[in-house]
């Protein structure tokens, strides 16, 4: 405690957390707890009121049979790890190269940041388009090299690849921007030192540069993991999961089960299932991390 | 300097160049598209007349809700950034001056990481049917509600960071002074603050401008925000290609502008959960 903390009397501190622990209690704490019995329920609208008649743990046991949600589990897993494996590797290059050049920075980054800023449904729409079997730019410039044309989105080997791209695009920037501000807050003198030593290149990168910016790289890479876990913007957009399962993934699993096919008590159960695996993980990083003797 | 130094940054230099321009190439064809009548953006031509039709259809014909799409969007990112601002200022200050106990600091910073990492459908199924019990969905104060709390998490986090920084000598010295603890804060504390407010303000709005999930799902037509807008010019029967790729390109604006004016926020915003 700080000699400043003691000079506040805790009504102000009362007052301060309010707001906070408000918006906790009444955005989380109660609507999960609302999602909680719903799952155990099959509900029904009558009248702009809602009719709830007991289910018991019908919905979890139908969770473990579901093979939509094992796909939409299974295809978001890959979709994380490739994509943001990619990412993490661009990157620290892009990163690496900004950090080397002396003219340009300012440009480049203003370049690199913008996709970063826009709606993940305006890029979902940028490549819907872009990808159009028609008249998308990708097909035209296979024509150029004499190629056939490729249904990026519409057949099952190249949509979910189609869609990591997409996401590559969208999010190697942010990737950029934290490992370049690693860069930035390498002690100068260390990398002058193995340059003079002449370790060349690749010595310099393996021996130098990966073992320093490992901190920046691992945070980078849960942070975007964990993001990429959420997605949903683009795969609505590009591919409404199809076709068959093959962009199937859990947001929009739940999504569907929920929103468009009005059932609510299954979908409260998936979103029970996702809150409870999410929360495991971050335990179980945490423990591991504590374990390690490391701040995460 | 050596060769091989000049080399290394003549390589660097091709290197994001090339990058730069996969970035870039997407932005101007989907600019141009809507400069594009539907035929010749359905033939795919490369030089064309360019044509303000879109444009025009999307801004000023007498189905368009873009205008209105725009006026939601500004009003839902205005309002969450705004009670985001308030909340996380307070919060952070709380967690990290006011010698709250720690069972309660640690408690409200695992809520901000799990529900920082929970994907927004699942909060969205959450509150869907109470907001319909409460006449909430479908209005403003519903969709700021929900975006205020997707996003109050990060801001926490950044806003308990910047307090850090603020050193504690310059709070004693006003305590000296004789200041009561609302002026200390509004007066000493959010001017120290006000780089870090404005990084945090700008990504909150951003975020809530881009935000589609809960926007999807909370609104109707009254309150669609442009995310929803785009999409839905995605899914028609027939797909207005010229108009979406308009609707699109407008859609960008803030985005730049804040790219122009607020960029050195934007970063300090986005590096300092991560870095540090």
């Amino acid at each position: 405690m700080t000699a400043a903390a003691t000079m506040h009397d805790g009504r102000w501190r009362v007052i301060a957390l309010t707001p906070v622990t408000a918006i906790f209690l009444a955005m989380s704490v109660l609507p999960v707890l609302n999602l909680m019995a719903m799952s155990v329920h099959d509900i029904g609208w009558s009248g702009g009121r809602s009719v709830w008649t007991s289910a018991g743990a019908v919905h979890y046991q139908r969770l473990a049979e579901d093979t939509l949600l094992h796909a939409g589990i299974w295809n978001t897993l890959v979709f994380s790890v490739v994509a943001v494996a990619i990412q993490i590797v661009l990157g620290f290059f892009l990163a690496w190269a900004v950090s080397r050049i002396d003219r340009g920075r300012v440009l480049y980054r203003t370049i690199f940041i913008l996709p970063i800023l826009v709606p993940g449904i305006l890029i979902g729409a940028i490549w819907k388009l872009m990808l159009n079997f028609d008249f998308g730019l990708a097909n035209a410039i296979l024509e150029v090299f004499g190629a056939e044309p490729r249904d990026w989105l519409g057949t099952r080997a190249l949509a979910l690849p189609s869609v990591i791209l997409v996401d590559i695009w969208h999010w190697t920037p942010f990737c950029f921007l934290l490992l370049l501000a690693g860069f930035e807050s390498m002690p100068q003198d260390v990398l002058e030192a193995a340059r003079v030593d002449g370790a060349g290149i690749w010595g310099e990168l393996r021996h130098v540069l990966v073992p320093m910016m490992m901190p920046v790289i691992v945070v980078t890479f849960l942070f975007r993991f964990v993001s990429s876990l959420k997605v949903f913007d683009e795969i609505y957009l590009l591919t409404g999961g199809g076709p068959g399962s093959a962009t199937e993934v859990v947001s929009y699993t739940i999504y569907r089960t929920f929103f468009t096919q009005d059932r609510m008590g299954y979908g409260s159960a998936m979103s029970i299932a996702v809150l409870f695996g999410i929360t495991l993980a971050i335990a179980l990083t945490l423990g591991a991390s504590r374990r390690h003797g490391a701040r995460p | 300097m050596s060769p091989a130094a000049r080399g290394g940054i003549a390589l660097s230099h091709f290197f994001l160049i090339v990058v730069a321009a996969f970035v870039l190439v997407p932005f101007f064809w989907i600019v141009a598209a809507g400069f594009k009548t539907q035929i010749s953006l359905l033939q795919g031509e490369i030089f064309f007349t360019p044509t303000l039709a879109s444009f025009r259809e999307v801004l000023f014909s007498k189905t368009t809700e873009f205008l209105d799409n725009t006026l939601n969007s500004l009003i839902v990112a205005a309002g969450s950034t705004l009670v985001i601002l308030v909340a996380a200022t307070l919060g952070g200050y709380a967690i990290e001056r006011m010698g709250t106990p720690r069972w309660l600091v640690h408690a409200l910073l695992g809520w901000a990481v799990v529900f920082h990492m929970v994907p927004p459908i699942t909060l969205v199924a959450a509150w869907f049917p109470l907001y319909r019990e409460l006449g909430l969905d479908n209005t403003y104060a519903g969709l700021i509600l929900g975006h205020v709390a997707v996003h109050l998490p990060m801001a926490l986090w950044l806003m308990a960071n910047f307090v850090r920084d603020v050193p504690v000598e310059l709070e004693e010295a006003a305590r000296i002074d004789g200041c009561s603890t609302p002026w200390l804060i509004w007066r000493i504390i959010v001017p120290l603050l006000a780089p870090g407010l404005a990084a945090t303000a700008i990504l909150m709005f951003i975020f809530s401008w881009n935000e589609f999930a809960v926007a999807l799902n909370l609104t109707a037509k009254q309150t669609a925000t442009i995310p929803v807008a785009i999409a839905k010019f995605a899914q028609g029967y027939e797909i207005k290609y010229g108009e979406m790729a308009a609707t699109a390109a407008l859609s960008l604006v803030p985005a730049l502008l804040f790219l122009l004016f607020g960029q050195r926020y934007i970063v300090k915003g986005l590096t300092t959960g991560a870095v540090k």
